[in-house]
C-alpha cells in the first residue's frame, strides 16, 4: 500500500514484456510471476497498492469479523460451558486501531521497494492508452509487447434519491469510522453487506439490512441462504428480503430510508448507511478505445476464456471484467494471463476449479457447479450432503450448524461441484478444490486419512456416503458369501 | 346469487351432528384402540371443523376457527374434497353434500372477476382470503395460482364425484368444467416460463416463481390439462429444472424441508408408480419420495440437533403451522428464538422446537405404522385433545403456554383438517385418489408433465 513520499517512478525502459495497469490481488501476482519468469514487467498504480482487497475489502473486514465473533462467543459462553464475562464492553477505537494495525502489517509485503527490489518498474499515476501497444503515464510513453489490465472496481452508488445528500459508507470508507453506529442501515445482501450487517451487529449497532432479491447472496444455494438468513436473525439484525430503500432523507440528526416491500410501506431511521450493492468495473480515464479495446461502462471488459481482449495483445483479469467479485479468482486470472501473454499458454479460466467464500458466520464457501447450473446442461446431479450435526468435531466445538453437499454426476463419483456451510466452511471447501484441480472423485477422498476429530471429517463423510451408496446388494450378498466361506 | 343460494339452503343439513365426543378423554385413550376405530375419530373429529366453519349462504369456509377470521379459498378445496368422504362415510347425506357443493360453485362462478381491488378473482384465478359474508378480497391479499389450484382440486373432486344424473350434480359437473376452463394459466406466468406466486392489484406480480420442488405439482398438473390456456410444457420443465437430489442421512430423495410440501399434491394424485422424467432418471416416484422424507423427518427428530429434549421417534413432524409468535427467550439456560406460522422444515431449517401434529397424521399413506404412533404419542401427552379429535396446527414444548407442557396452538385451521381427512380416507380407502385418477384434467396433465407408467 505504501510508497515514500519521495519516491520517483522509473525511468522507462523500451517495451516491456509485460505492462500491467492496476497493482491490486490480479496486478501484484501476474508481476510477481511474470518477473520471475524473467520477463521486463511495469506495473502501473494510481492508488494504492494492495487494491480494494488489502486497503478497504477482505483484510479489514476479516479482521473485524474476528473481534466481532469473539463478542458474540463471549456472550454464548454458557452454551460452551463457561460463564459470560461480566460488563462486555464494546471498544470500537481498539477495534479500529487492530484493523489499521493489520492493515498495514500485511501491506509492507507488498511494498514499493521491495517490487522495485524485485525488479518491476513501479510508476505512480493515472495509466492512458495512447495506442495499440503504447500507454502513458506521469508524461512517460511505456511501451509494451502485451499488456494486462487489472484495475478492479468501485462500489456502485445507487440511484436512490436523497441518498448523495445524507451520506452514506461503502467498503471503501466504512473502516475510516471512529465511532461504531447505534443504529446501521446496511443497503445489500450479497457478500459485504451480510459479512458487515453481522460484524457490526455483534458489535453492538443496531442493525437493518435490506435487500431487494428474495433471498440473500442471490448466486448461492437456497438451502445456504435460508441458513444465513437464520444465523443474521439470530445475531438481532433486522431483515428485510424482497425490499427496496425508495428514498433517503435527512431529519435532525437521523438519516431516514423509506422501504417498499411489496405494497407495505416502512421507515428506518439510523445513524448511518452502509451500500453494498455491487461494484462497478474501472475503465474510465483508460482511454481503452485507442488501443482498440471493447468494453462496458457497466459489465467492464468482456474477455474470452484465455482472459483475452479485443486487442490480442491486451489482457484483463480481476473485477474490471470477472463474473464473481472475489480476490481468489482474481489471483487465478494473473496466473493465468503470464502464462498465455508470456509463454504460450493456452490456460482457460473455465478450466480452474475456483472456490469463493462469504465469510459470515457461518461460512458460506462454494466451488464448481451449482445443481440448477448442471441441470440446465442436461448434467445429471446427485447431492451427497452431510450435516454438520452428523460430525464429532463440529459438536464438540459448538459448531452445528450448517452441512457439507459435494455434487456428483449422477451414478458416478465426479465431482461438478460443492457447497459448503460451516463455522470454517471457507478452510474446508480447500479439500474439495484440490480434489477437483487433481481431477479426484469421491471414491479418492473416500480413502484420504483424516486425524480425528476434525470438521473435515465431513468431507469424508459425504465420500463416504457416496461409496456406500454404490454399494450394490449384489455385491454385499457377494462379500457376505465371501466371509461366511 | 343470494336468492338462489337461500333457496338451497333449505335443503341443506347444518346441524350435523358428530358423534359425541365428551367421555372422560384420558380414560379413552388410555383403553387400547383398533387403528380404524382411532382414524374413525380423528376424521370425524376434523370433519366437524367444515360443519362448523362453512357459511351456508355461499359456501366459504373460515381459514381459522379463530374470530373474525376470513375465508382460504384453499380450505375451500378441501371443503369440496372432504364432502364426498363425508357422503361415502354417512356423516352427510349426498343430497346434503350436493347442495353445498353447488352453493359454493354458484358463489365462484358469480362472484366478481376482476383487475378491482375488492373483486373475487381475476383471470379465473381466486384471491387467497375472501370475506366470509361478501366474499370479497381482504388483508390486501395475492391473486394466488397455487391456492386457486386446491380449490380446483376441490372442484374437479366434486366434478368426478358428483356424477347422478340429478339436476343439481349435473350443474356441479357443468360450473365445474366451466370454472377450471375459465383460468388463464399463462397469464399467471407474467411471460416467463414458471407460475408466479401471486399478483395484486396495487403492484402486479410478486417477484416470487413456483421453482424448486414444492406443493405446486397439482397447480402444474392442473395448468398444463387446461382446455383453454394450457401452460406450455416448458413451463413444468423450468419447475423441475430447481430440483435437487440429495441423499441425507443415507436416504436419497427429492429434497423439501417442510413435510407438508410431501403431503398436499398427494392428497389428490395418485403418485404409486408414476414417474415424470425427473423419477424415471432417479427410479423413484413422488411417492416413494414421501416415504423417505418421512424417515428423514424421524431421523433429524431422532437426532435432535438443537437439543430441544421434545423430539424423538414419535414426537416429529416439522411442517408449515402456527407457532410460539416471534419472540426470544432463554430457556434452559439456552438462547431460543419462537416463530410465529411459518414453514419450518428438516434438516436446514426453520426449527424452534414446534411440531405441527397433523404433518405427522398426514403421513398416514406413506409411513402407516410411524404416523399412528406418533399420533398415539401426541395424544397421549395431550389427552384433551380426544374432547375433539382435532389436532392443532402446533406444538411446542420448550415454549411457554398456559402449564408446565409448553404452547398449544389455539383452536384449528382449515387446512390441517382438511389434509388430515383426506390422508386417512387415501390411506383408508384411496377414495380420493380413485375419484382424482379418472379425472380429465388430472390424467391430461400429469401426461402432458411427461408421467408414465402405473395406473396411468
Amino acid at each position: 500500500m505504501t510508497t515514500s513520499p519521495s519516491w520517483r517512478n522509473p525511468d522507462p525502459r523500451g517495451p516491456y514484456h509485460l505492462l500491467i495497469i492496476g497493482a491490486g490481488p490480479a496486478g501484484l501476482i501476474a508481476a510477481r510471476a511474470a518477473v520471475r519468469g524473467g520477463a521486463k514487467v511495469a506495473l502501473i498504480e494510481r492508488n494504492l497498492l494492495g487494491g480494494s482487497c488489502l486497503n478497504n475489502g477482505c483484510i479489514p473486514s476479516k479482521a473485524i469479523i474476528r473481534t466481532s465473533r469473539l463478542y458474540r462467543e463471549m456472550r454464548d459462553a454458557e452454551h460452551f460451558g463457561g460463564r459470560v464475562p461480566g460488563g462486555i464492553a464494546v471498544d470500537f477505537p481498539a477495534v479500529m486501531e487492530r484493523v489499521r494495525r493489520i492493515r498495514a502489517r500485511l501491506s509492507e509485503r507488498g511494498s514499493a521497494e521491495r517490487l522495485a527490489a524485485m525488479g518491476i518498474d513501479l510508476h505512480f499515476g493515472e495509466a492512458r492508452f495512447a495506442g495499440p501497444d503504447s500507454v502513458t503515464v506521469g508524461g512517460n510513453v511505456l511501451r509494451f509487447k502485451k499488456a494486462l489490465v487489472a484495475t478492479g472496481a468501485r462500489p456502485v452508488r445507487p440511484p436512490i434519491p436523497g441518498l448523495e445528500e445524507a451520506g452514506y459508507l461503502t467498503y471503501e470508507n466504512v473502516f475510516d469510522l471512529t465511532e461504531c453506529p447505534q443504529r446501521l442501515l446496511v443497503i445489500g445482501g450479497g457478500p459485504v453487506g451480510c459479512e458487515l450487517a453481522q460484524a457490526f451487529a455483534r458489535l453492538g449497532s443496531r442493525v437493518t439490512l435490506v435487500e431487494e432479491d428474495p433471498m440473500f447472496l442471490g448466486h448461492e444455494e437456497r438451502d445456504a441462504a435460508q441458513l444465513l438468513s437464520d444465523a443474521l436473525a439470530r445475531d438481532g439484525i433486522e431483515i428485510h428480503l424482497d425490499t427496496q430503500t425508495t428514498r433517503v432523507r435527512v431529519e435532525g440528526n437521523d438519516k431516514v430510508a423509506d422501504l417498499v416491500n411489496d405494497d407495505t410501506k416502512r421507515t428506518v431511521a439510523v445513524d448511518q448507511i452502509l451500500v453494498g450493492v455491487g461494484t462497478a468495473p474501472n475503465v474510465q480515464g483508460l482511454e481503452l478505445e485507442a488501443a482498440g479495446v471493447v468494453y462496458d461502462d457497466a459489465r467492464g471488459i468482456p474477455v474470452d476464456d484465455f482472459l483475452r481482449t479485443t486487442n490480442r495483445r491486451i489482457f484483463a483479469a480481476g473485477d474490471v471484467c470477472a463474473g464473481n467479485k472475489f480476490p481468489h479468482i482474481e489471483s487465478a486470472a494473473g496466473r493465468i494471463v503470464v502464462a498465455n501473454a508470456l509463454f504460450l499458454g493456452r490456460q482457460r479460466l473455465s478450466a480452474e476449479a475456483i472456490p469463493w467464500c462469504t465469510f459470515t458466520d457461518p461460512e458460506i464457501a462454494h466451488v464448481g457447479m451449482y445443481v440448477t447450473e448442471a441441470r440446465q446442461k442436461n448434467i445429471p446431479v446427485k447431492t451427497f450432503t452431510i450435516l454438520m450435526h452428523e460430525v464429532d468435531r463440529a459438536i464438540t466445538d459448538g459448531e452445528e450448524e450448517g452441512f457439507v453437499k459435494v455434487h456428483v454426476r449422477e451414478g458416478t463419483g465426479k465431482i461438478l461441484g460443492a457447497t459448503v456451510v460451516a463455522s470454517h466452511a471457507g478452510d474446508l471447501i480447500n479439500e474439495i478444490s484440490l480434489a477437483m484441480s487433481a481431477g479426484l472423485d469421491l471414491h479418492a477422498l473416500a480413502r484420504v486419512n483424516q486425524p480425528y476429530p476434525t470438521q473435515s471429517q465431513a468431507i469424508k463423510m459425504a465420500a463416504g456416503a457416496y461409496v456406500a451408496s454404490r454399494r450394490t446388494s449384489f455385491r454385499t450378498w457377494l462379500m457376505t458369501k465371501w466371509l461366511s466361506w | 346469487m343470494r336468492i338462489l343460494c337461500d333457496a338451497l339452503d333449505t335443503r341443506i343439513r347444518y346441524d350435523v351432528v358428530l358423534a359425541p365426543v365428551t367421555a372422560d378423554a384420558k380414560k379413552r385413550i388410555a383403553k387400547p384402540m383398533l387403528d380404524d376405530e382411532l382414524l374413525d375419530h380423528l376424521q370425524r373429529g376434523a370433519f366437524g371443523y367444515f360443519a362448523d366453519e362453512a357459511n351456508p349462504a355461499n359456501g366459504l369456509v373460515a381459514d381459522t376457527s379463530r374470530k373474525d377470521s376470513p375465508a382460504s379459498i384453499a380450505v375451500v378445496g378441501l371443503a369440496l374434497s372432504v364432502y364426498p368422504v363425508a357422503v361415502e362415510r354417512g356423516w352427510l347425506t349426498r343430497e346434503d353434500a350436493a347442495a353445498r357443493t353447488l352453493v359454493t360453485l354458484r358463489f365462484f362462478e358469480t362472484s366478481a372477476q376482476g383487475s378491482g381491488a375488492d373483486a373475487t378473482g381475476y383471470n379465473g384465478f381466486y384471491y387467497h382470503f375472501l370475506d366470509r359474508e361478501s366474499g370479497k378480497r381482504v388483508w390486501r391479499c395475492e391473486v394466488s395460482p397455487i391456492d386457486t389450484a386446491l380449490l380446483f382440486a376441490g372442484i374437479l373432486t366434486a366434478g368426478a364425484y358428483f356424477t347422478d344424473a340429478t339436476s343439481t350434480e349435473a350443474e356441479i359437473r357443468a360450473l365445474a368444467r366451466e370454472l377450471y376452463g375459465r383460468i388463464d394459466w399463462n397469464w399467471a406466468r407474467n411471460g416467463k416460463a414458471a407460475v408466479a406466486h401471486g399478483w395484486k392489484p396495487e403492484n402486479g406480480f410478486l417477484h416470487y416463481a413456483w421453482e424448486g420442488y414444492n406443493e405446486a405439482t397439482l397447480l402444474y398438473v392442473l395448468g398444463l390439462a387446461s382446455p383453454t390456456h394450457p401452460l406450455p410444457a416448458a413451463s413444468y420443465a423450468a419447475w423441475t429444472a430447481t430440483y435437487q437430489w440429495e441423499r441425507i442421512y443415507g436416504c436419497d430423495l427429492l429434497y423439501a424441508g417442510p413435510l407438508f410440501i410431501h403431503q398436499f399434491s398427494h392428497a389428490w394424485i395418485d403418485f404409486r408408480k408414476i414417474r415424470d422424467p425427473f423419477m424415471r432418471e432417479k427410479g423413484s416416484d413422488y411417492f416413494e419420495n414421501s416415504c423417505r422424507a418421512v424417515d428423514v423427518q424421524r431421523e433429524y427428530a431422532r437426532r435432535d440437533p438443537n437439543e430441544y429434549g421434545t423430539y424423538g421417534p414419535d414426537s416429529w413432524g416439522l411442517s408449515a403451522g402456527d407457532g410460539p409468535g416471534l419472540r426470544t427467550m432463554r430457556v434452559h439456560g439456552r438462547e431460543r428464538r419462537f416463530f410465529e406460522y411459518t414453514a419450518r422444515g428438516v434438516p436446514y431449517g426453520p426449527d424452534d422446537g414446534t411440531i405441527a401434529p397433523v404433518a405427522a397424521l398426514a403421513s398416514l399413506p406413506f409411513a402407516p405404522a410411524l404416523a399412528l404412533s406418533a399420533v398415539r404419542h401426541f395424544l397421549e401427552l395431550y389427552p384433551e385433545w380426544a374432547d375433539t379429535w382435532r389436532l392443532p396446527s402446533g406444538f411446542n414444548r420448550n415454549a411457554p403456554g398456559a402449564d408446565s407442557r409448553g404452547w398449544i396452538s389455539e383452536g384449528s385451521y382449515g387446512l390441517d383438517q382438511g389434509i388430515a381427512i383426506l390422508m386417512i380416507e387415501n390411506y383408508r380407502s384411496g377414495l380420493i385418489w380413485k375419484l382424482m385418477r379418472n379425472s380429465p384434467p388430472i390424467r391430461t396433465g400429469l401426461k402432458r408433465a411427461g408421467f408414465e407408467g402405473g395406473w396411468l
